[in-house]
């Protein structure tokens, strides 16, 4: 059943908030190489949308994905591991923050294709669903992916062939540094209306907004209906990519940061809760990332001589590089 | 002994493995009604959700068949042009194929893409005449590139059977080719074979090719004993297989239907250098580089490898070092 329950999507947005500061803490101290897409300010987003889905449900994610693979219900110390590149983490240390992803608990990865999950979403729900698995999906991705035609390819699959797939727009304001108003003709919903699917816009900085709506999408799919979008209008508190820590790129404005900051999903789900509850769950995530944390950094890296293992499931066996 | 076509080969081994395993179903365009003459009389036998025509979408479809493999089915995709491939390069190698090591083997991609009428089909001009298969065995997606009916067969039944993605080509050129056929088997992927047995030179032979080498070397048989190769699967490629020959040849000529610069043949030779000390320069005949295939007849022969060149890259490495 999905889950309505406040303290519980509290717990969610928190603990992707926090697993988000800890990993920009271990990029700084160069315990995760190659930097991190951080989900801070969007957390709402995936913790609204999957409590909206049952554990059985699938849902793809992006290279800004942390938080849908954590709100899923992956392991927070396998999944820290991942980014650090350990033979514990959740894909053995060979995907790292952007392909970050369990298979185990309906994640079909994380894709850093932008536009590209869409499809691959919707063939999975297909296919399960014509084996009689009564399932839906959630596909995550961001405004700069409704310029791409494979995504919009899969629009036109998935409503033409009335797969259940929700496709969640996280429109942040910004593809990488291009705003949303100097890359988008038309609107987002009008994509959406082109193909015959219903469109919502939600407050994405509001966790219990995102999740109500989703739960009554979701529950039209569920009774038979085909896909739909919802548009999360939410703000991307960090930068694009850690490595603009270190290179500063004038693209937004102050005043509009600090705008974007005042809605932080992590106090408007917060506040909904008792001070002490609040507290009590604070100090559970804080002792549960701790763990994870430790778990990540007492784990073996990976040995060099496994490098080319799980290129192929079949068990073909490619030949090395060297003279 | 039954006398069986190419393209009915590949009908037989779609049909078998469908009727085999319910996870198998097909996906392309206009398919239903057959157009490449391949899907021939499935949609009546297996129904519309699994001969599943599709819009022109080649590039959700061909992600769609991934998610469809990571839930568990096993998606053959027909592709109408071999061009189309380029169009869904990205989908393949940066999706189907990288899953398993990106995931850390949660998973696997067991998607079959299916191209009949791959190489020039005469006529058909810039946009539909390629034979993209080198590009595929570069990125390490398995490739097969059969050269007759019981190939076609057998290596379509286990390339839908393998758990990776596997691209089939199945070469204009040789659609046509019918021959007797006792058993229909698996052919294993990754397994070369000798097609002719010779002593003085090998000529490895891609797909329809292995035909011309054949005729080849049959008009030069009282000059020159030619062994001829057929590698059927090009990656995982069976260099075992092809050692064993040119080690007791001593001589090695390529004929291969990829552009020059980075195709098949290039690697072939290579291969076969770093094992074996040739008795003479290895030759390749292969189409020019960055071949854009013309329209006119004359000028689309003209790109293409063909027998006269072949003859004459043997005679060039029998001269050479005797």
């Amino acid at each position: 059943m999905t889950d309505s329950d406040p303290v519980r999507l509290y717990r969610t947005v928190r603990l992707i908030r926090r697993f988000e500061e800890r990993a920009i803490d271990l990029v700084r101290a160069g315990e995760i190489v190659g930097g991190i897409h951080p989900y801070l300010g969007q957390e709402g987003i995936a913790a609204g949308v999957c409590a909206a889905l049952r554990d059985g449900d699938l849902v793809t994610g992006t290279h800004r994905g942390h938080g849908h693979v954590l709100a899923k219900g992956a392991d927070p110390a396998r999944m820290l591991a991942e980014l650090c590149g350990r033979v514990t983490g959740l894909n053995r240390g060979r995907g790292g923050s952007m392909h970050a992803a369990d298979l185990g608990v309906g994640v079909l990865g994380a894709n850093a294709i932008v536009g590209a999950a869409g499809a691959i979403l919707t063939g999975a729900v297909w296919a399960r669903r014509r084996r009689g698995d009564d399932l839906v999906g959630a596909t995550f991705f961001g405004d700069g992916a409704v310029n791409e035609g494979m995504l919009l390819e899969a629009f036109n699959l998935a409503a033409l062939w009335r797969v259940p797939v929700l496709f969640v727009c996280e429109n942040n304001g910004y593809a990488t540094t291009m705003p949303v108003a100097g890359a988008v003709a038309g609107t987002i919903a009008g994509r959406a209306a082109a193909f015959g699917m219903p469109a919502t816009a939600v407050d994405g900085q509001d966790p219990e907004e995102v999740r109500a709506t989703c739960a009554a999408a979701v529950a039209r799919m569920r009774a038979g209906g085909g896909p739909e979008l919802v548009e999360a209008r939410t703000y991307r508190f960090d930068a694009h990519h850690t490595f603009e820590h270190r290179v500063r790129l004038d693209y937004r404005p102050p005043e509009e940061v600090a705008a974007g900051r005042s809605r932080d999903p992590v106090d408007i789900q917060g506040a909904r809760l008792p001070l002490s509850v609040r507290e009590s769950v604070d100090a559970e995530v804080e002792a549960v990332l701790d763990a994870a944390v430790g778990y990540a950094l007492a784990s073996p890296a990976p040995d060099p001589a496994t490098a080319l293992e799980h290129l192929y499931a079949s068990g073909l066996t490619a030949r090395t590089g060297g003279g | 002994m039954p006398r069986l076509s190419y393209r009915r080969a590949l009908t037989r081994a779609l049909a078998d493995e469908m009727t085999r395993d319910e996870s198998v179903f097909l996906l392309g365009e206009d398919i239903r009604v057959a157009a490449a003459n391949v899907t021939t009389g499935l949609l009546k036998k297996f129904g519309p959700e699994r001969v599943l025509d599709t819009p022109l979408s080649e590039q959700a479809f061909t992600s769609f068949a991934t998610g469809a493999a990571l839930a568990g089915t096993r998606p053959v995709i027909e592709f109408q042009i071999p061009s189309l491939l380029f169009l869904v390069f990205e989908q393949i190698v940066n999706h189907a194929h990288k899953f398993p090591l990106m995931t850390g083997g949660q998973c696997a991609v067991p998607v079959t893409y299916l191209v009949p009428g791959s190489g020039s089909r005469t006529g058909w001009a810039g946009q539909h005449s390629d034979h993209p298969y080198s590009l595929f065995a570069h990125v390490g997606v398995t490739t097969v590139v059969p050269a007759t009916p019981a190939d076609a067969y057998g290596l379509l039944v286990s390339a839908i059977r393998c758990d990776d993605p596997v691209v089939v080509f199945a070469p204009a050129g040789a659609l046509d080719v019918r021959a007797d056929v006792d058993d229909l088997v698996p052919v294993p992927l990754g397994r070369g074979c000798v097609r002719r047995a010779g002593t003085d030179v090998t000529v490895v032979a891609v797909g329809h090719l292995v035909h011309d080498a054949l005729a080849v070397a049959d008009e030069l048989a009282d000059q020159v004993s030619v062994e001829v190769f057929d590698p059927r699967t090009l990656y995982p490629f069976d260099w075992d297989g092809l050692v064993e020959s040119v080690s007791r040849t001593g001589r090695l000529v390529v004929v291969d239907d990829s552009n020059r610069s980075c195709g098949m043949a290039g690697e072939i030779i290579a291969t076969v250098v770093e094992r074996v000390r040739l008795a003479a320069s290895p030759r390749r005949v292969t189409r020019p580089d960055g071949a854009v295939l013309p329209f006119a007849p004359a000028l689309d022969r003209a790109v293409q490898p063909g027998r006269e060149q072949l003859s004459a890259a043997i005679q060039l490495c029998l001269k050479d070092g005797s």
